[in-house]
């Protein structure tokens, strides 16, 4: 690991300041993801902010019909929350099986989608239940957010403070897991909120996606068999050791059934 | 260079580090505490598990400085003297191990476990060993120590 300077502000405020104008620095939420990077040499920042002393970016609330997530909320947090787990059970169950036991007491959700990793857990939720991502400039919907691999709309100093999800009346998550990570090798979200459906698949592609085929025959049935005729094309989607493009397509369709059936 | 004041198994402990030091380089090079292992350094074995304040983390992911002012449990802390922890006492008891490597880190993860499962099942308990990786694969004899530690734990409150 290349050597850097450490920060660690105690306000959102401070956290900004420290990274104006720095375009090496880094900010570090749980860390789950940046410190083995930086154990690699993939990275060489000039200064690391951490944010896990800053209090006001913790905790869950509901706010009217949506349940607010504070960025640095753990995923130990997020699935023990009986906020979280009384308004958007699939949450809750999500965030139970992000990485392992020792990840979810450390990884954030706010540092996991800034990461945008292809196959993290948390993108498909936010995409699936329409959530909006509050940043220190503004306010982003869920379709604007996740751009690409391992890229979003964030500016180079702008800090997520909080995702805010919309309670769907029904929603699921089902993933493959690959066997030695956990991460998702496909994962898909299934929600439907005030009679508007979304599916988000993670794992498979360049980032999380919309499946809108899936969403207009379960707006018209919320049934797994509404799925069947569905094929999913292998054309741009991921192939590594672990899976071939074809084998994620199909696992599409697998996921996305199983999902709906969960939901009830 | 950075000094870093934590309380490790009950003991004020400073140390010069540099930004980059890791917890488990702090634990195991500077305050000679080895029974905290490196496995694969990736973050997946558990090798290096330790609770920073009660809860279990791997310390090849986390930073010395990340750890300033947290209360740190490593295996070393474990046993009131000579008396094994009841779940070393069960790893014992159950032959919880072949090569040994993995153990304490399978012992750190099974105390949070027992911790927050005052119950756990054998599947609750595999579902928890998933970032606790035996290249021996001895799970058989770490579940059924584990489900009996977690007993002996529950029993001894």
């Amino acid at each position: 690991m290349y050597n850097f300077d450490y920060s660690r502000p105690k306000s959102v405020a401070d956290a900004v300041k420290a990274i104006a104008g720095d375009g090496d620095a880094k900010l570090v939420a749980g860390g789950m993801t940046l410190i083995p990077t930086l154990k690699q040499r993939l990275a060489k920042p000039s200064v690391l902010i951490d944010l896990g002393g800053i209090a006001e970016l913790k905790g869950v609330k509901r706010d009217g019909n949506a349940v607010v997530i504070g960025a640095m909320t753990k995923h130990i947090d997020v699935a023990n929350s009986s906020e979280v787990k009384s308004a958007i059970p699939a949450l809750a169950d999500l965030a139970s099986h992000i990485g392992d036991p020792a990840v979810r007491n450390r990884g954030t959700i706010g540092g996991s989608i800034s990461n945008n990793d292809p196959a993290a857990d948390y993108p498909s939720a936010v995409v699936a239940l329409n959530a909006t991502i509050t940043t220190t400039k503004r306010k982003i919907a869920a379709d604007d957010f996740f751009k690409s691999l391992f890229e979003t709309a964030l500016g180079a100093d702008e800090i997520v403070t909080s995702v805010s999800f919309p309670i769907p009346e029904k929603a699921a998550y089902m993933k493959f897991p690959n066997p030695a990570s956990r991460y998702a090798i496909v994962g898909v979200f299934v929600a439907k909120t005030g009679g508007n459906v979304r599916v988000a698949v993670t794992g498979a592609g360049p980032g999380a996606f919309r499946w809108k085929e899936a969403e207009a025959a379960l707006a018209k049935s919320w049934n797994p068999d509404a799925l069947k005729a569905l094929a999913v094309k292998p054309d741009g989607l991921n192939s590594d050791i672990h899976a071939s493009s074809e084998y994620r397509a199909h696992l599409i369709g697998v996921m996305a059934r199983r999902a709906v059936a969960k939901a009830g | 260079m950075p000094s870093v004041t934590l309380t490790v198994n009950g003991k004020k402990a400073t140390a010069e580090v540099e930004n980059r030091t890791l917890l488990v380089q702090l634990l195991r090079e500077q305050l000679g505490l080895t029974g905290t292992h490196v496995g694969c350094d990736t973050s997946q074995c558990g090798a290096c598990v330790v609770h920073v304040d009660g809860n279990s983390v791997k310390s090849c992911t986390l930073l010395a400085v990340q750890a300033e002012g947290a209360n740190v449990l490593t295996i070393e802390g474990l046993a009131n003297g000579s008396e094994l922890h009841p779940m070393q006492a069960a790893f014992r008891e159950h032959h919880g191990l072949q090569c040994g490597f993995c153990t304490p880190g399978m012992v750190m993860s099974a105390v949070d476990l027992a911790h927050k499962n005052k119950n756990p099942t054998e599947h609750d308990i595999r579902e928890w060993l998933e970032g606790n990786i035996c290249r021996c694969t001895g799970y058989h004899n770490i579940v059924k120590a584990i489900k009996a530690g977690a007993e002996a734990m529950a029993g001894a409150r």
